[in-house]
Order: C-alpha cells, then sequence, then structure tokens
C-alpha cells in the first residue's frame, strides 16, 4: 500500500497543473462564490408613471429605485417596458389608487417588491378592516391600498422562471464536459499526430469535432424545453424563430468552450477541472440562482462573460415575457461576440496542436527515439 | 521526385536533437534510419512529417495531402470499424469514390483485413491494427511515406508482413523512410542512415557502411583479457572483439569475422565513443 501512496504521490507532483487546480480551485471558488451568494435584492430598477408619478416617486423606498418619472405613460407603455426589460418594476399612479407593475420573470426581484408592497398594503387593508367596524362619523380616511400587478408569473411559481434556464445548464454541463473530452482523446490515443499529417484545417477539426455534440445537444434542449414546457406550464408568448437561434447560439458558445478547454489539457482529469471551473460559474453568477444585482461588483463582471447570463434572459424573455427579438439584441450579440471569442481562440489553439512547425521555429515539444 | 533533408539541425532549448544530417530518399526507393533509444529517429521523421520544426538547415518534402506519415502508435481510431477507419481517410482526402474503393479492397487484401471490414480496430489484435495503421496511410497513395518503428512489438510474421506491404509501396513509386531498432530489417532498405545522439554515425548502402567499417573483428568464446585498446561485447553465445586501427590483433584472439551490419553499426557507435573521449 506505501508504494502505491509513493507512486500516486509523485505522479501527482508531475502533473503540476491538476495540482495547481486542485489547490487553486476551490480557494477561487469559495471567494468568489462567497460574495456572489446572496439572494436579497438591495434595488429594483423602478418606473413612476401616471399623472401622480411625482409624488408617489418621492415616497417610495429602497429596494425601489425609481430610474424614470414619466406622468405622460399609462399601462400599455408601463407593460411594454417590462416587457422589454428595461424596468422590474413599474408604479402607475392616478388620483384613484396607485397601481404596481411587477415582472414576475425575475423571481427574486418580484419576491423583493411583492414583500416589500405587502409590507405596507397588509397593515393598511387590517387597519382599514378595523376602521371599518367603527361607526362612520368617527371613521377616519386612509389612502386607498396600493394594488399589486405580478406580469408574466402571477403566482410567482418558481418552476416557470426556472425552467428556461434549467434547460441552459443541462446543456452547459453535458455540451462543455462531452466536448471537452474530444481532443484528449485524440491525444491520449496517439491519433492526433496522424491529424496533423492529413489535409485539414483547424477549422475542418474544430467544426468537425463540434457538428455531431452540436446535433445531439439540439435534440436534447428541443426535449427540455419541450417537457418544461408541457410538464410545469411553462408558456411560450415571443418569437420561436428567435428562441431557436438564440438557443443553437448558444449551444455552439458552450461546445465551442468545450473543445477550446479540450485542446488546452494535457488528459481528461485536465479537462474535466477545467469544465467544472466553467460550469460551475455559471450555475452561481448567471442570474439562475442569485440575482446578479445583488453579487459583490467584484465578482458581478464574471457574469458578463458567462453565456449563461445571456441565454437565461433570452430564453426567459422570449418564452415568459413575450420579449420581441429587437429588444433583446444585447444578448444575442454578447452571445455572438462571445462565440467568435471562444472559437477564435480553438482555432488558434489547435493550429498550434496541428501544425507545431508552422506555429513556431524552435518547437519545444520534444520528439525522441 | 526527391525528398531531402540538408544539413538539417533540431534543438530542442538548448539539447541538440538532431545535428547536421543530411538525407535523400527518391521515388521507389526505401531508406531506413537506425540507432538506439534517444538517437533522434523520431525527431527526423518527425521532421520529414512535418510535427517538427527545424533549427536550421533544409528541409524538402511534399504538401501534407502527399505525405503518409504512421507514428510509433498505429494511429487508427480503436472504436471505429477498419472500414470507418479508411473511410475517414478517404473523406479527408477527398479520394473520389471509386478509386477508394479499389484501392480499399487491394489494400485490405494486402494486408490480409479482407473479411474484418466491420470489426473494430480495438479488437484487432497488435499485429493486424499496425498493418490497418499503414493501409490507412496508404490509402491516399502519398508521394512520401514515413513510418516510425512500424514492426516495434510485433510478431515476426506479422512483421514479415508488413515489409511486403512497405515494398509493395515503394515498388508502386512511393519515397519511403522507415525507422527501425532491428538492423535485419534495415538491410532490405536501399540507403541506411545510422543515427547516434542526434548525429550521423554511418550512412549509405548497406555495403558502403561494411566496407567502411574500420580495423578487424574476431570472434571468440571468451572475452580477451589484458588486451588494451580493444573493445568487445557479446553476441549470441560468443563474444564479438574489435581491434581498431593500430590495435594488433594478439594471438589466440579468435576467428577473424566478415562484419555484418550489426556489427559495423556497434564498431561506428564504439568509434565514435572514442573519438569523444579523446577530445
Amino acid at each position: 500500500m506505501g508504494a502505491m501512496i509513493v507512486k500516486e504521490f509523485l505522479e501527482l507532483r508531475r502533473d503540476r497543473r491538476t495540482l495547481a487546480m486542485l489547490v487553486l480551485l476551490p480557494i477561487m471558488l469559495l471567494i468568489v462564490f462567497g460574495y456572489a451568494a446572496r439572494f436579497d435584492v438591495n434595488s429594483i430598477p423602478t418606473l413612476a408613471a401616471g399623472p401622480r408619478a411625482t409624488t408617489v416617486a418621492a415616497t417610495l423606498k429602497s429596494p425601489f429605485t425609481v430610474k424614470a418619472v414619466v406622468p405622460s405613460d399609462g399601462p400599455s407603455q408601463i407593460k411594454a417596458a417590462i416587457r422589454n426589460g428595461t424596468y422590474d418594476v413599474a408604479v402607475y399612479a392616478t388620483r384613484a389608487g396607485t397601481r404596481f407593475y411587477i415582472n414576475g420573470a425575475d423571481l427574486f426581484v418580484a419576491q423583493t417588491a411583492a414583500a416589500s408592497l405587502g409590507r405596507v398594503s397588509t397593515p393598511l387593508a387590517s387597519l382599514k378592516k378595523f376602521l371599518g367596524t367603527l361607526p362612520p362619523a368617527v371613521r377616519p380616511r386612509l389612502p386607498a391600498a396600493p394594488t399589486v400587478d405580478v406580469l408574466y408569473n402571477p403566482g410567482l411559481k418558481t418552476a416557470v422562471v426556472m425552467v428556461p434556464a434549467i434547460a441552459g445548464i443541462i446543456l452547459v454541463f453535458i455540451g462543455t464536459l462531452i466536448a471537452s473530452l474530444g481532443v484528449v482523446r485524440e491525444r491520449q490515443a496517439g491519433t492526433l499526430a496522424q491529424l496533423a499529417v492529413m489535409p485539414l484545417s483547424p477549422w475542418d477539426v474544430l467544426v468537425g469535432k463540434i457538428a455531431p455534440y452540436f446535433l445531439v445537444a439540439t435534440v436534447d434542449m428541443g426535449i427540455v424545453l419541450g417537457l418544461g414546457m408541457w410538464l410545469f406550464a411553462v408558456p411560450m408568448r415571443g418569437s420561436w424563430a428567435g428562441l431557436i437561434v438564440g438557443s443553437l447560439l448558444f449551444l455552439f458558445v458552450t461546445l465551442s468552450i468545450g473543445v477550446l478547454i479540450s485542446s488546452v489539457s494535457q488528459n481528461q482529469g485536465q479537462a474535466m477541472q477545467l469544465s467544472m471551473m466553467t460550469t460551475l460559474p455559471q450555475v452561481l453568477l448567471s442570474g439562475f440562482i442569485f440575482p446578479v444585482a445583488s453579487m459583490a461588483p467584484g465578482v458581478r463582471w464574471i457574469s458578463n462573460i458567462l453565456p449563461l447570463t445571456y441565454f437565461a434572459e433570452i430564453s426567459r424573455g422570449i418564452m415568459l415575457q413575450g420579449t420581441p427579438v429587437d429588444h433583446l439584441l444585447r444578448p444575442f450579440l454578447s452571445l455572438a461576440g462571445l462565440g467568435t471569442i471562444t472559437v477564435t481562440l480553438a482555432i488558434l489553439r489547435f493550429h498550434a496542436l496541428l501544425h507545431p512547425v508552422r506555429s513556431r521555429r524552435r518547437p519545444a515539444r520534444a520528439g525522441t527515439s | 521526385m526527391m525528398w531531402a533533408l540538408r544539413d538539417v539541425s533540431v534543438y530542442f532549448g538548448p539539447r541538440a536533437a538532431l545535428q547536421g544530417v543530411n538525407l535523400e530518399v527518391k521515388s521507389g526507393s526505401i531508406v531506413a534510419v537506425v540507432g538506439g533509444d534517444g538517437a533522434g529517429k523520431s525527431t527526423l521523421l518527425g521532421l520529414l512529417a512535418g510535427t517538427v520544426g527545424t533549427s536550421s538547415g533544409h528541409l524538402e518534402r511534399p504538401p501534407l495531402a502527399r505525405l503518409g506519415y504512421l507514428p510509433t502508435s498505429s494511429g487508427v481510431y480503436l472504436d471505429l470499424s477498419v472500414a470507418e477507419n479508411l473511410a475517414f481517410v478517404a473523406r479527408a482526402h477527398r479520394l473520389a469514390r471509386t478509386r477508394t474503393l479499389e484501392r480499399t479492397h487491394a489494400l485490405l487484401e494486402r494486408a490480409g483485413l479482407a473479411g474484418f471490414e466491420n470489426r473494430l480496430a480495438g479488437e484487432l489484435s497488435g499485429g493486424m491494427r499496425q498493418k490497418l495503421g499503414l493501409i490507412r496511410v496508404l490509402l491516399p497513395e502519398p508521394d512520401l511515406l514515413v513510418l516510425d518503428e512500424p514492426t516495434t512489438g510485433i510478431d515476426p510474421v506479422s512483421r514479415r508482413a508488413l515489409w511486403a506491404i512497405v515494398a509493395r509501396a515503394a515498388a508502386d513509386g512511393a519515397a519511403v523512410v522507415v525507422s527501425t531498432s532491428y538492423l535485419d530489417e534495415a538491410e532490405r532498405a536501399a540507403h541506411i542512415l545510422v543515427l547516434d545522439r542526434g548525429r550521423p554515425l554511418a550512412e549509405g548502402t548497406r555495403e558502403d557502411i561494411l566496407r567502411r567499417t574500420p580495423g578487424i573483428l574476431t570472434a571468440a568464446n571468451a572475452p580477451p583479457v589484458g588486451e588494451t585498446g580493444v573493445r568487445f561485447w557479446r553476441r549470441g553465445t560468443r563474444w564479438r572483439i574489435w581491434w581498431p586501427h593500430g590495435v594488433a590483433a594478439a594471438d589466440g584472439a579468435g576467428e577473424l569475422v566478415v562484419p555484418d551490419l550489426q556489427d559495423a553499426v556497434t564498431i561506428a557507435a564504439l568509434q565514435h565513443e572514442a573519438e569523444e573521449v579523446s577530445l
């Protein structure tokens, strides 16, 4: 047994990349997730509209952050602003009363907003009920309690909000992990040297590696979304074409990341660790579990480089809110940008792997006999 | 057509893997690269295949599409069948369908793999897998065939079959460069290059190398005792004793032997070693 332990230690010591990841990964994850793991929402972008918008805007306190006051806007403009993702909460104030509109597709924000409004309306309703028992002559006049209208997910059901993002998470795990083993397998089987002397360009190899997984993952995506809609009554309010394009773009980025990981890994262990390093942050930092707005600014930027952040925005926007595609250009373009970056890096990496001679004059890898 | 390395050196950091190596290989001929472990055989073949870069010198080799390279592993996909492995190469090289079918059939027959088309490469024996690797490389009819120790670890029968395929490829017009640790195999080549620690030790035809072997070689039942300047080694059940130029063979030093290629290579290595020591 001693011999076995010593041998394993020696092998681990030689595999410095794995060793570094084993030591650094938990530290990095602890720091990043420690600062990211916050459910509380401190600031909700709010629109104040209606004839009494200015008065009501002045009385709104945290977590509502009034970003705009537009007295001329009516309920239809308010709903459009929420649907397009500009605001999460809007208040429509008239002399007859105040109505809050909450975006139920953003669960944490919606729950926080509903809870904050409940703190006002519930005691007010109780007080009104009590005062109702008094004779009218002595009954004081109280302001009307605000009404709350939760859009897109009136019951604030978790499944409705989660399913579109869960489809993305499942594919992040499957896609990245499977694709990340592709080139490593070639390297370990000794077939990479053969590929290097075949008339194949790095692009040929990259597309060849991705294509089968892309097809399978597309079918997977369809099944997961279809089942999700059927089992959890997730609505489809927007454009199918937009959802399909967004899904394919997301799959392409996910698989490209997997192939890129594969091209920089020396063995399957390294590939799996690197996959873990890219999938875990997507689960925890994309806004799927913890609201992005609540994360510490030092880690919040990470969500901007995660494909799942944008896919969740697209899938929730289209499916739950019916957001038109032209209002989702930012996530679409971000996914396209991430895809371009990962594919470029993967191609450069493949070029170095397949054509070491053209990449550097003095090769670093020794071929010995 | 002729492919060549001219005064080529390769450095991995400060270490010279190859120094001042020249090699020419013509269409239809076989060149054997011989040497022990760390001699630089794989580096030299990697240069020709394009997987290793030169640090200095000049290289003439065909484009990738006209090159066949079999690395030390068979390079076949174990989870693909024999036919699928060949089809992959045909597609990658965009070979015409009719020609592919003809050539696949002929190569499978030649390699004794006809009837095994649907068997997974991972389920083939080591020798059969190596033959599959070889015919995979031959499928696109390369102008230059680079084979890195294709017979290492293969049983004698499979070795013979492999060499028959290589010889046929050369006869069909391919220029072949093959590295090997087996000197009996090297004797089949038209030209032999012997490497030692990255430097050419001897080269030429078999006859050239034998003719240039310096000194006298004897065979005896026991190693010499008290002789200075001689070098000896065991071969089979007997001892070979090499008497370099200027060292007279002692009485009773055994009978005179005409060196074969194995003796010649050993003597060249010993002489090189002696020169390095004297320097």
